[in-house]
């Protein structure tokens, strides 16, 4: 990824930041000109929670190039209503399924880019259980 | 608006499918050019369309108009390229029709070519992923295969579905492809083999996909003033294009290709003719999963209901809407931006009655559907003997 391409992409990439409409209150990400549901140009940045849950899912055995296999990818539903496709990370291929909850963490995205330099992003990881020390 | 639209193919021609490492884009496009004017009987064009994904971005070689209108001794025509990714094929047979249809140009030809070998694995898988929403799918490492696992997951989910369950379309594709010189793949495979075969994105299998591949095909398409008694004209009797979200994520439906339904029903309600009336279906068999949306999207089958049906075999050989039946994409072969236009010439080799071993008897009306992006984009064609 070039880097003036990854520079305009720090916000969604980084805090998975989208929008709000100021007329409808309805949310979106990516950002766009206008409000996907009432075509409002009037939004305001929101930035997702990152909580949400895989509503399908795929483990990529060839990578393109820039990605080295294998890793696993998903379509997420966050808690919003929104969906996102990303990485899943910190998952074994096996215990991942549909409907588990996940939250967003930022992680290297391509290994390197065209000039050595990282990109990073979201992605998912499994919702962590924490047991209470007895 | 004129409610008669009239474009005419009286011309098709292709190369075979398949590795063509001593062919490039302009020898590969040239001979299916010359192989439709042949067909024809016509010298010269008054324009040249070319449909082409990765030219681009894999051969380094844009400008394909001028250079296969120099390459097929077509200079100085006009002549320029279409893209919509894997719909190239499509696409550019549409845009050769509304040149004619709108009465600027009295004959055109619709070349589609593509030129995958010369490049190793990742660049291809790269290119391809051009197809998808670079900044939020493709920079996060889903590769084109990747996404259409995503859809054939969720369809699993949704209807219960087992892989195995995919098998009669890749099966069936196989079998057609058989007796098709022009194929890729001409040996058969069982359902066990689609079980066994190594995933590629799970629950994507090697043979749910189409294999990367060079190939052209071509049309020659004119207008009613210019038909001659010796032609065998097929008639379009409707085209359709439409989109939908460049990214998967942001579908209502995930499971409703929504420009593969658009694209469907305007070509119908142009045509007069509905999906009960085709004689048999090209579809866009590049994995089994869009081959299944696809069938629901034109209304072969109700949402979720595509696999039963097939397990029934209503897309067989002699059932009641056989599917790609050269081969298609999967077997005979999926050059990516070509693929749209081998299904036309395909389809308009049945309904002239010259398909031979492949031959769907008294084929008088088909249905062509040329897919990009996993649905963000759709060409439509009904055509008509």
């Amino acid at each position: 990824m070039d880097l003036p391409r990854y520079h305009r992409l720090t916000s969604p990439y980084y805090r998975l930041e989208g929008q709000r409409c100021q007329a409808c209150d309805a949310v979106q990400f990516p950002p766009r000109g206008a409000c996907g549901a009432c075509r409002a140009q009037e939004l305001e940045r929101y930035r997702f929670s990152g909580r949400g849950t895989v509503f399908s899912f795929a483990e990529v055995a060839q990578a393109p190039k820039g990605f080295s296999a294998p890793y696993m990818v998903a379509m997420v539903e966050l808690e919003e209503g929104v969906r996102v496709t990303a990485q899943l990370t910190d998952v074994e291929p096996d215990e991942v399924e549909i409907g588990m909850p996940v939250e967003m963490v930022t992680r290297r995205l391509q290994e390197k880019g065209p000039h050595g330099y990282l990109v990073y992003g979201y992605k998912f990881r499994p919702v962590m259980q924490w047991s209470q020390p007895s | 608006m004129r409610d008669v639209f009239d474009a005419f193919i009286i011309g098709a021609g292709q190369t075979p499918v398949g590795e063509h490492w001593g062919l490039g884009l302009r020898e590969l496009g040239a001979a299916a050019i010359r192989a439709a004017l042949d067909d024809a009987g016509v010298e010269t064009v008054d324009a040249v369309f070319v449909g082409n994904m990765l030219g681009g971005c894999v051969n380094g070689q844009e400008n394909l108009g001028a250079l296969l209108a120099d390459a097929a001794d077509l200079l100085p025509a006009e002549a320029w390229k279409v893209e919509a990714a894997c719909a190239s094929g499509g696409a550019v047979v549409r845009a050769a029709a509304l040149s004619v249809a709108a009465g600027i140009h009295d004959v055109a030809v619709a070349v589609a070519v593509e030129k995958m070998t010369d490049a190793v694995s990742d660049q291809i898988t790269a290119g391809l992923a051009t197809a998808s929403d670079g900044d939020y799918e493709a920079s996060h490492g889903l590769s084109f295969v990747a996404l259409s696992a995503l859809l054939m997951r969720r369809y699993m989910h949704e209807t219960g579905a087992s892989r195995e369950d995919f098998a009669p379309f890749a099966v069936t594709a196989h079998r057609n492809a058989a007796a098709n010189a022009n194929a890729m793949f001409r040996e058969p495979i069982s359902a066990e083999d689609f079980s066994r075969s190594p995933l590629v994105a799970a629950p994507i299998g090697v043979l749910d996909a189409a294999p990367v591949c060079d190939g052209a095909a071509a049309v020659v398409i004119c207008s009613r003033d210019f038909l001659k008694p010796a032609h065998r004209p097929v008639r379009i009797a409707g085209v359709a294009a439409a989109t939908d979200t460049i990214g998967l994520a942001g579908r209502a439906d995930l499971l409703t290709l929504g420009a593969a339904q658009r694209s469907a029903e305007k070509a119908f309600a142009a045509s007069g003719f509905g999906p009960k009336d085709m004689d048999f279906f090209e579809a866009h068999d590049a994995f089994t999963i869009i081959t299944a949306l696809s069938l629901e999207a034109c209304g072969f089958a109700p949402r979720g209901d595509a696999l039963r049906r097939a397990a029934h075999g209503c897309f067989s050989p002699g059932g009641c809407v056989p599917l790609s039946t050269f081969g298609g994409l999967k077997a005979r072969g999926h050059p990516v931006g070509a693929s749209g236009a081998y299904q036309i010439v395909e389809a308009a080799t049945q309904l002239r009655g010259e398909a031979g071993a492949n031959q769907v008897p008294g084929a008088r009306v088909a249905l062509t559907q040329s897919i990009g992006g996993h649905g963000s984009i759709a060409v439509t064609h009904v055509l008509e003997a």
